[in-house]
Protein backbone atom coordinates (compact mmCIF):
# COMPACT_ATOMS: atom_id res chain seq x y z
CA UNK A 1 0.00 0.00 0.00
CA UNK A 2 0.96 3.19 -0.61
CA UNK A 3 1.05 6.20 1.88
CA UNK A 4 -1.63 8.06 0.36
CA UNK A 5 -3.82 4.86 0.50
CA UNK A 6 -2.30 3.89 3.51
CA UNK A 7 -3.79 7.74 4.69
CA UNK A 8 -7.00 6.93 3.34
CA UNK A 9 -7.52 3.75 5.02
CA UNK A 10 -6.82 5.17 8.30
CA UNK A 11 -9.21 7.58 7.68
CA UNK A 12 -12.26 5.81 7.08
CA UNK A 13 -10.99 3.38 10.01
CA UNK A 14 -11.23 6.67 12.78
CA UNK A 15 -14.19 8.27 11.12
CA UNK A 16 -16.48 5.68 9.18
CA UNK A 17 -19.27 5.58 12.48
CA UNK A 18 -19.36 9.03 13.13
CA UNK A 19 -19.62 9.73 9.35
CA UNK A 20 -22.21 7.04 8.49
CA UNK A 21 -24.38 8.39 11.56
CA UNK A 22 -24.78 12.00 10.11
CA UNK A 23 -25.60 10.19 6.63
CA UNK A 24 -28.96 7.51 9.00
CA UNK A 25 -29.42 10.96 10.43
CA UNK A 26 -30.21 12.87 7.50
CA UNK A 27 -31.73 10.40 5.91
CA UNK A 28 -33.84 9.91 8.74
CA UNK A 29 -34.88 13.23 8.68
CA UNK A 30 -35.98 12.83 5.08
CA UNK A 31 -37.60 9.63 5.48
CA UNK A 32 -40.01 11.01 8.64
CA UNK A 33 -40.71 14.32 6.78
CA UNK A 34 -41.84 12.39 4.07
CA UNK A 35 -43.66 10.32 6.76
CA UNK A 36 -45.74 13.23 8.24
CA UNK A 37 -43.37 15.11 10.22
CA UNK A 38 -43.12 18.94 9.10
CA UNK A 39 -41.29 19.82 6.52
CA UNK A 40 -37.36 20.56 7.43
CA UNK A 41 -37.91 19.19 10.42
CA UNK A 42 -38.11 15.06 10.12
CA UNK A 43 -35.81 15.36 13.45
CA UNK A 44 -35.04 18.40 15.76
CA UNK A 45 -34.64 18.13 19.32
CA UNK A 46 -35.58 21.97 20.47
CA UNK A 47 -38.33 21.74 18.65
CA UNK A 48 -40.04 18.59 19.95
CA UNK A 49 -39.06 19.09 23.02
CA UNK A 50 -40.97 22.56 22.17
CA UNK A 51 -43.48 19.84 21.18
CA UNK A 52 -43.51 17.99 24.74
CA UNK A 53 -43.59 20.97 26.89
CA UNK A 54 -46.70 21.71 25.44
CA UNK A 55 -48.48 18.29 25.53
CA UNK A 56 -47.36 18.47 29.12
CA UNK A 57 -49.14 22.07 29.21
CA UNK A 58 -46.38 23.76 30.27
CA UNK A 59 -47.38 26.00 27.64
CA UNK A 60 -50.68 26.57 25.69
CA UNK A 61 -49.98 27.07 22.49
CA UNK A 62 -52.36 25.03 20.46
CA UNK A 63 -50.51 25.22 17.12
CA UNK A 64 -46.92 22.83 18.72
CA UNK A 65 -48.44 20.20 21.18
CA UNK A 66 -47.44 16.76 20.68
CA UNK A 67 -45.92 13.95 22.90
CA UNK A 68 -42.88 13.79 20.41
CA UNK A 69 -41.90 9.42 20.01
CA UNK A 70 -38.44 10.83 18.67
CA UNK A 71 -37.20 12.52 21.85
CA UNK A 72 -38.32 9.11 23.78
CA UNK A 73 -36.61 6.85 21.22
CA UNK A 74 -33.63 8.97 21.36
CA UNK A 75 -33.11 8.83 25.08
CA UNK A 76 -33.69 5.29 25.19
CA UNK A 77 -31.62 4.13 22.07
CA UNK A 78 -29.01 5.58 24.03
CA UNK A 79 -29.79 3.61 27.24
CA UNK A 80 -30.51 0.54 25.77
CA UNK A 81 -26.63 0.73 23.79
CA UNK A 82 -24.77 1.95 26.52
CA UNK A 83 -26.36 -0.90 28.94
CA UNK A 84 -25.29 -3.33 26.18
CA UNK A 85 -21.93 -2.02 25.89
CA UNK A 86 -21.57 -1.54 29.59
CA UNK A 87 -21.02 2.69 29.22
CA UNK A 88 -23.97 3.07 31.19
CA UNK A 89 -22.98 4.93 34.28
CA UNK A 90 -25.31 6.75 36.61
CA UNK A 91 -23.27 9.78 37.27
CA UNK A 92 -24.06 13.90 38.21
CA UNK A 93 -23.30 16.62 40.31
CA UNK A 94 -21.60 18.89 38.38
CA UNK A 95 -23.57 22.27 38.74
CA UNK A 96 -26.84 20.74 38.13
CA UNK A 97 -28.86 24.52 38.82
CA UNK A 98 -26.05 26.04 36.72
CA UNK A 99 -27.01 23.75 33.82
CA UNK A 100 -30.89 23.72 34.25
CA UNK A 101 -30.48 27.70 33.55
CA UNK A 102 -28.60 27.68 30.81
CA UNK A 103 -30.35 24.98 28.87
CA UNK A 104 -33.21 26.88 29.58
CA UNK A 105 -31.60 29.72 27.31
CA UNK A 106 -30.59 27.53 25.02
CA UNK A 107 -34.05 26.55 24.35
CA UNK A 108 -35.22 30.29 24.51
CA UNK A 109 -32.28 31.00 21.69
CA UNK A 110 -33.54 28.14 19.67
CA UNK A 111 -37.00 28.85 19.45
CA UNK A 112 -35.69 32.76 18.32
CA UNK A 113 -34.43 30.79 15.05
CA UNK A 114 -36.35 28.04 15.34
CA UNK A 115 -34.18 24.57 15.74
CA UNK A 116 -31.61 23.46 17.48
CA UNK A 117 -28.40 22.65 15.69
CA UNK A 118 -29.74 19.49 14.42
CA UNK A 119 -32.12 21.43 12.69
CA UNK A 120 -30.20 23.82 11.18
CA UNK A 121 -28.37 21.77 9.14
CA UNK A 122 -31.50 20.26 8.10
CA UNK A 123 -32.57 23.35 7.06
CA UNK A 124 -29.69 24.20 5.05
CA UNK A 125 -30.11 20.83 3.51
CA UNK A 126 -33.58 21.97 2.65
CA UNK A 127 -32.19 24.75 0.89
CA UNK A 128 -33.59 27.38 3.68
CA UNK A 129 -30.85 30.14 3.45
CA UNK A 130 -31.87 31.53 6.57
CA UNK A 131 -29.97 28.72 8.13
CA UNK A 132 -26.85 29.77 7.17
CA UNK A 133 -27.29 33.10 8.68
CA UNK A 134 -27.65 31.06 11.49
CA UNK A 135 -24.85 28.75 11.29
CA UNK A 136 -23.16 31.70 11.21
CA UNK A 137 -24.26 32.79 14.25
CA UNK A 138 -23.64 29.53 15.82
CA UNK A 139 -20.09 29.70 14.92
CA UNK A 140 -19.79 32.53 16.54
CA UNK A 141 -21.07 31.74 19.83
CA UNK A 142 -18.76 28.56 19.96
CA UNK A 143 -16.16 31.00 19.40
CA UNK A 144 -17.23 33.14 22.33
CA UNK A 145 -17.45 29.57 24.39
CA UNK A 146 -14.49 28.34 23.41
CA UNK A 147 -12.54 31.21 25.29
CA UNK A 148 -13.41 30.57 29.02
CA UNK A 149 -13.00 26.43 27.53
CA UNK A 150 -9.02 28.11 27.06
CA UNK A 151 -9.00 30.10 30.41
CA UNK A 152 -10.06 26.71 32.39
CA UNK A 153 -14.01 26.93 32.41
CA UNK A 154 -15.69 24.14 33.91
CA UNK A 155 -18.99 23.16 35.51
CA UNK A 156 -17.04 20.95 37.65
CA UNK A 157 -16.94 17.22 38.66
CA UNK A 158 -19.70 14.65 38.15
CA UNK A 159 -19.63 11.77 40.48
CA UNK A 160 -21.38 8.17 40.72
CA UNK A 161 -24.52 8.36 41.86
CA UNK A 162 -27.06 5.40 42.64
CA UNK A 163 -28.54 3.66 39.53
CA UNK A 164 -32.00 4.76 40.52
CA UNK A 165 -31.01 8.29 39.74
CA UNK A 166 -29.49 7.55 36.65
CA UNK A 167 -32.58 5.63 35.34
CA UNK A 168 -35.34 7.79 36.84
CA UNK A 169 -35.57 10.22 33.97
CA UNK A 170 -35.17 7.42 31.22
CA UNK A 171 -38.71 6.14 33.12
CA UNK A 172 -40.28 8.90 33.37
CA UNK A 173 -40.55 9.57 29.42
CA UNK A 174 -41.06 6.46 28.70
CA UNK A 175 -43.83 6.61 31.34
CA UNK A 176 -45.09 9.28 30.12
CA UNK A 177 -44.85 8.32 27.15
CA UNK A 178 -47.04 5.23 27.29
CA UNK A 179 -50.13 7.37 28.79
CA UNK A 180 -49.74 9.68 25.67
CA UNK A 181 -50.52 6.67 23.68
CA UNK A 182 -53.28 5.63 25.75
CA UNK A 183 -54.78 8.29 27.71
CA UNK A 184 -56.66 11.81 26.51
CA UNK A 185 -54.40 13.37 29.20
CA UNK A 186 -51.79 15.41 27.21
CA UNK A 187 -52.58 18.20 24.43
CA UNK A 188 -51.85 17.09 20.90
CA UNK A 189 -52.58 19.59 17.89
CA UNK A 190 -55.00 17.88 15.28
CA UNK A 191 -53.65 16.74 12.77
CA UNK A 192 -53.97 17.89 9.18
CA UNK A 193 -53.24 21.75 9.39
CA UNK A 194 -49.93 22.49 7.80
CA UNK A 195 -49.64 25.49 9.58
CA UNK A 196 -49.72 23.60 12.75
CA UNK A 197 -46.60 22.05 12.80
CA UNK A 198 -47.80 20.02 15.94
CA UNK A 199 -50.09 18.26 13.85
CA UNK A 200 -47.89 16.51 11.37
CA UNK A 201 -46.18 13.87 12.33
CA UNK A 202 -45.16 10.32 11.02
CA UNK A 203 -47.10 7.52 12.84
CA UNK A 204 -45.61 6.93 16.31
CA UNK A 205 -44.26 3.95 16.11
CA UNK A 206 -42.18 4.60 13.09
CA UNK A 207 -41.08 7.74 14.64
CA UNK A 208 -40.02 5.83 18.09
CA UNK A 209 -38.39 2.87 16.25
CA UNK A 210 -36.16 5.45 13.44
CA UNK A 211 -35.03 7.16 16.68
CA UNK A 212 -34.25 4.40 18.57
CA UNK A 213 -31.88 3.70 16.14
CA UNK A 214 -30.71 6.73 15.68
CA UNK A 215 -30.12 7.44 19.65
CA UNK A 216 -28.22 4.31 19.73
CA UNK A 217 -25.95 4.87 17.03
CA UNK A 218 -25.28 8.85 18.13
CA UNK A 219 -24.29 7.09 21.65
CA UNK A 220 -21.68 4.94 20.11
CA UNK A 221 -20.33 8.00 17.54
CA UNK A 222 -20.59 10.10 20.33
CA UNK A 223 -21.78 13.02 17.35
CA UNK A 224 -22.35 16.26 18.57
CA UNK A 225 -23.12 19.65 16.38
CA UNK A 226 -21.55 21.54 18.74
CA UNK A 227 -18.48 19.71 19.71
CA UNK A 228 -18.30 19.14 15.77
CA UNK A 229 -17.12 22.79 15.20
CA UNK A 230 -15.61 23.44 18.84
CA UNK A 231 -13.02 20.52 18.22
CA UNK A 232 -11.88 22.34 15.20
CA UNK A 233 -11.32 25.19 16.62
CA UNK A 234 -9.71 23.31 19.76
CA UNK A 235 -7.80 20.74 18.51
CA UNK A 236 -7.84 20.99 14.80
CA UNK A 237 -9.70 17.67 15.14
CA UNK A 238 -12.56 17.51 12.38
CA UNK A 239 -13.69 14.06 13.51
CA UNK A 240 -17.24 15.32 14.55
CA UNK A 241 -17.62 18.23 12.20
CA UNK A 242 -17.60 14.64 9.20
CA UNK A 243 -20.71 13.87 10.87
CA UNK A 244 -22.29 17.43 10.95
CA UNK A 245 -21.27 17.43 6.91
CA UNK A 246 -22.48 13.64 6.60
CA UNK A 247 -26.07 15.07 7.44
CA UNK A 248 -26.31 18.28 5.36
CA UNK A 249 -25.04 15.71 2.19
CA UNK A 250 -27.66 13.23 3.18
CA UNK A 251 -30.69 15.79 3.49
CA UNK A 252 -29.42 17.45 0.16
CA UNK A 253 -29.69 14.10 -1.76
CA UNK A 254 -32.45 12.83 -0.07
CA UNK A 255 -34.32 16.09 -0.91
CA UNK A 256 -32.90 15.51 -4.46
CA UNK A 257 -34.17 12.31 -4.63
CA UNK A 258 -37.82 12.32 -3.05
CA UNK A 259 -38.04 15.25 -5.88
CA UNK A 260 -37.35 13.19 -8.42
CA UNK A 261 -33.88 14.42 -9.33
CA UNK A 262 -35.45 18.04 -10.48
CA UNK A 263 -33.04 20.64 -11.18
CA UNK A 264 -34.37 23.79 -12.10
CA UNK A 265 -34.07 28.03 -11.50
CA UNK A 266 -37.47 29.25 -10.61
CA UNK A 267 -37.77 33.09 -9.46
CA UNK A 268 -34.25 33.36 -9.62
CA UNK A 269 -34.11 30.34 -6.63
CA UNK A 270 -32.07 27.25 -7.66
CA UNK A 271 -34.13 24.55 -6.96
CA UNK A 272 -32.80 20.51 -6.26
CA UNK A 273 -35.70 18.34 -6.25
CA UNK A 274 -37.76 19.58 -2.85
CA UNK A 275 -35.04 21.58 -1.83
CA UNK A 276 -35.78 25.45 -3.15
CA UNK A 277 -32.64 27.67 -2.05
CA UNK A 278 -34.04 30.99 -1.09
CA UNK A 279 -34.61 33.05 2.20
CA UNK A 280 -37.99 33.31 1.72
CA UNK A 281 -41.00 30.75 1.52
CA UNK A 282 -39.01 28.49 3.80
CA UNK A 283 -41.31 26.29 5.90
CA UNK A 284 -41.05 26.86 10.09
CA UNK A 285 -39.02 29.54 9.10
CA UNK A 286 -38.77 33.65 9.17
CA UNK A 287 -36.12 36.19 7.69
CA UNK A 288 -35.55 37.94 10.45
CA UNK A 289 -31.78 37.58 9.84
CA UNK A 290 -30.42 39.57 12.65
CA UNK A 291 -32.30 37.13 15.42
CA UNK A 292 -31.87 34.07 13.49
CA UNK A 293 -28.22 34.90 14.27
CA UNK A 294 -28.86 36.22 17.80
CA UNK A 295 -30.67 33.32 18.56
CA UNK A 296 -28.06 30.88 17.00
CA UNK A 297 -25.60 32.78 19.03
CA UNK A 298 -27.17 31.58 22.74
CA UNK A 299 -27.60 28.43 21.50
CA UNK A 300 -23.74 27.79 20.29
CA UNK A 301 -22.27 29.75 23.12
CA UNK A 302 -24.99 28.20 25.69
CA UNK A 303 -23.83 24.34 24.01
CA UNK A 304 -20.79 24.55 24.58
CA UNK A 305 -20.78 25.70 28.45
CA UNK A 306 -22.67 22.56 28.94
CA UNK A 307 -20.30 20.57 26.92
CA UNK A 308 -22.54 19.43 24.37
CA UNK A 309 -25.40 20.11 21.79
CA UNK A 310 -28.99 19.75 22.46
CA UNK A 311 -29.07 16.25 20.56
CA UNK A 312 -26.10 15.08 22.85
CA UNK A 313 -27.82 16.15 26.38
CA UNK A 314 -30.75 13.49 25.62
CA UNK A 315 -28.08 10.83 24.58
CA UNK A 316 -25.95 11.69 27.59
CA UNK A 317 -29.21 11.46 30.25
CA UNK A 318 -29.82 7.85 27.99
CA UNK A 319 -26.08 7.22 29.41
CA UNK A 320 -26.69 7.69 33.08
CA UNK A 321 -25.95 10.91 32.94
CA UNK A 322 -28.29 12.91 35.61
CA UNK A 323 -26.98 16.59 35.09
CA UNK A 324 -27.79 16.17 30.94
CA UNK A 325 -31.36 14.77 32.16
CA UNK A 326 -31.85 18.30 34.37
CA UNK A 327 -30.53 20.10 31.62
CA UNK A 328 -33.17 18.58 28.92
CA UNK A 329 -35.90 19.74 32.08
CA UNK A 330 -33.74 22.82 31.15
CA UNK A 331 -35.31 22.73 27.89
CA UNK A 332 -38.58 22.29 28.72
CA UNK A 333 -39.14 24.77 31.36
CA UNK A 334 -37.30 26.90 28.23
CA UNK A 335 -39.87 26.24 25.79
CA UNK A 336 -42.86 27.11 28.31
CA UNK A 337 -41.02 30.26 29.19
CA UNK A 338 -40.87 30.91 25.77
CA UNK A 339 -44.05 30.52 24.77
CA UNK A 340 -45.58 31.99 27.76
CA UNK A 341 -44.16 34.96 27.27
CA UNK A 342 -44.43 35.41 23.19
CA UNK A 343 -40.76 35.16 22.81
CA UNK A 344 -40.52 31.95 20.50
CA UNK A 345 -40.98 32.68 16.65
CA UNK A 346 -43.18 31.13 14.13
CA UNK A 347 -42.97 31.06 10.27
CA UNK A 348 -44.72 34.84 10.27
CA UNK A 349 -41.75 36.29 12.31
CA UNK A 350 -40.57 36.96 15.60
CA UNK A 351 -42.40 36.49 18.93
CA UNK A 352 -44.53 39.58 20.10
CA UNK A 353 -42.99 39.39 23.66
CA UNK A 354 -39.24 41.34 24.28
CA UNK A 355 -37.43 38.77 22.45
CA UNK A 356 -34.08 41.26 22.11
CA UNK A 357 -34.64 41.77 26.05
CA UNK A 358 -34.24 38.20 26.75
CA UNK A 359 -31.45 37.99 24.50
CA UNK A 360 -29.53 40.33 26.07
CA UNK A 361 -30.13 39.25 29.57
CA UNK A 362 -29.39 35.72 28.22
CA UNK A 363 -26.33 36.64 26.69
CA UNK A 364 -25.82 38.77 30.75
CA UNK A 365 -26.22 35.68 32.02
CA UNK A 366 -23.74 33.32 29.80
CA UNK A 367 -21.50 36.07 30.69
CA UNK A 368 -21.66 35.69 34.10
CA UNK A 369 -21.47 31.98 34.28
CA UNK A 370 -18.25 32.10 31.74
CA UNK A 371 -16.31 33.93 34.07
CA UNK A 372 -17.71 32.44 37.52
CA UNK A 373 -16.59 29.12 36.38
CA UNK A 374 -13.19 29.59 34.84
CA UNK A 375 -10.35 29.52 37.40
CA UNK A 376 -7.55 31.35 35.81
CA UNK A 377 -4.65 28.58 35.09
CA UNK A 378 -1.35 30.47 33.49
CA UNK B 1 -1.20 11.08 37.01
CA UNK B 2 -4.06 13.38 35.63
CA UNK B 3 -7.27 12.55 37.11
CA UNK B 4 -10.04 14.02 34.50
CA UNK B 5 -12.68 11.63 35.87
CA UNK B 6 -16.14 13.19 35.87
CA UNK B 7 -15.43 16.32 33.93
CA UNK B 8 -17.47 16.60 31.15
CA UNK B 9 -16.61 17.08 26.94
CA UNK B 10 -14.39 18.66 26.35
CA UNK B 11 -12.37 19.23 29.62
CA UNK B 12 -10.21 15.62 29.91
CA UNK B 13 -8.96 16.18 26.60
CA UNK B 14 -8.18 20.35 27.10
CA UNK B 15 -6.35 19.10 30.38
CA UNK B 16 -4.14 16.66 28.75
CA UNK B 17 -3.51 18.80 25.92
CA UNK B 18 -2.37 21.98 28.34
CA UNK B 19 -0.39 19.35 30.36
CA UNK B 20 1.43 18.30 26.68
CA UNK B 21 1.56 21.64 25.88
CA UNK B 22 3.36 22.85 29.30
CA UNK B 23 5.59 19.86 30.01
CA UNK B 24 5.97 18.03 26.64
CA UNK B 25 6.21 14.97 29.27
CA UNK B 26 7.60 11.69 27.23
CA UNK B 27 5.34 10.00 29.46
CA UNK B 28 1.87 10.66 31.06
CA UNK B 29 -0.73 8.61 32.69
CA UNK B 30 -4.25 10.01 32.28
CA UNK B 31 -7.07 8.48 34.37
CA UNK B 32 -11.10 8.39 32.58
CA UNK B 33 -14.13 7.62 33.51
CA UNK B 34 -15.72 7.03 29.78
CA UNK B 35 -15.51 6.27 26.44
CA UNK B 36 -15.70 9.79 25.17
CA UNK B 37 -13.40 11.05 26.50
CA UNK B 38 -11.35 7.53 26.03
CA UNK B 39 -11.44 8.72 22.16
CA UNK B 40 -10.55 11.88 22.46
CA UNK B 41 -7.69 11.68 24.18
CA UNK B 42 -6.24 8.68 21.79
CA UNK B 43 -6.67 10.92 18.85
CA UNK B 44 -5.35 13.88 20.50
CA UNK B 45 -2.28 11.67 21.58
CA UNK B 46 -1.62 10.54 18.41
CA UNK B 47 -1.66 13.98 16.64
CA UNK B 48 0.53 14.95 19.11
CA UNK B 49 3.05 12.16 17.80
CA UNK B 50 1.78 9.70 21.47
CA UNK B 51 0.83 6.01 21.53
CA UNK B 52 -1.91 5.22 23.76
CA UNK B 53 -2.53 1.98 25.79
CA UNK B 54 -5.65 1.78 27.34
CA UNK B 55 -6.28 -0.21 30.26
CA UNK B 56 -9.67 -1.30 32.43
CA UNK B 57 -9.28 -0.53 36.55
CA UNK B 58 -10.91 -2.55 38.78
CA UNK B 59 -13.44 0.30 39.53
CA UNK B 60 -14.45 0.37 35.90
CA UNK B 61 -12.06 3.55 35.04
CA UNK B 62 -9.62 3.93 32.52
CA UNK B 63 -6.51 3.86 32.46
CA UNK B 64 -4.31 5.69 29.76
CA UNK B 65 -0.47 5.46 29.44
CA UNK B 66 0.54 7.93 27.00
CA UNK B 67 4.25 7.55 25.97
CA UNK B 68 6.51 8.84 22.98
Amino acid sequence: MDKTKKKTAGFWKTHWLVILTGLLIGAAAVALTALGNPKNMGFCIACFERDIAGALHFHEAGAVQYFRPEIVGIVLGAMLISMLTKEWRPQGGSSPITRFIVGMLVMIGALVFLGCPLRMVIRIGGGDLNALVGLLGFIVGILIGVIPLKLGFSLGRAYRQNKAEGLVFPILLAVLFVLSLVTELFAATEPGDPTKPGGLRAAWWIALLIALVVGALCQRSRLCMAGGIRDVVLFRDFHLILGFAAIIVAVLLGNWILGGFKVAVEDGALILGNAKFSFAGQPVAHTDAWFNFLGMVMVGWGSVLLGGCPLRQLVLAGEGNSDSALTVLGFLAGAAVSHNFGLASSGKGIGSGPVLWMLLAGFGILLLVSVFHTKRRV
Amino acid sequence: MLDVRGLNCPMPVLAVQREVKAKTPKGLVVLADNMTAVGNIQRFAASAGYTVRVRETDDGDYELSLAK
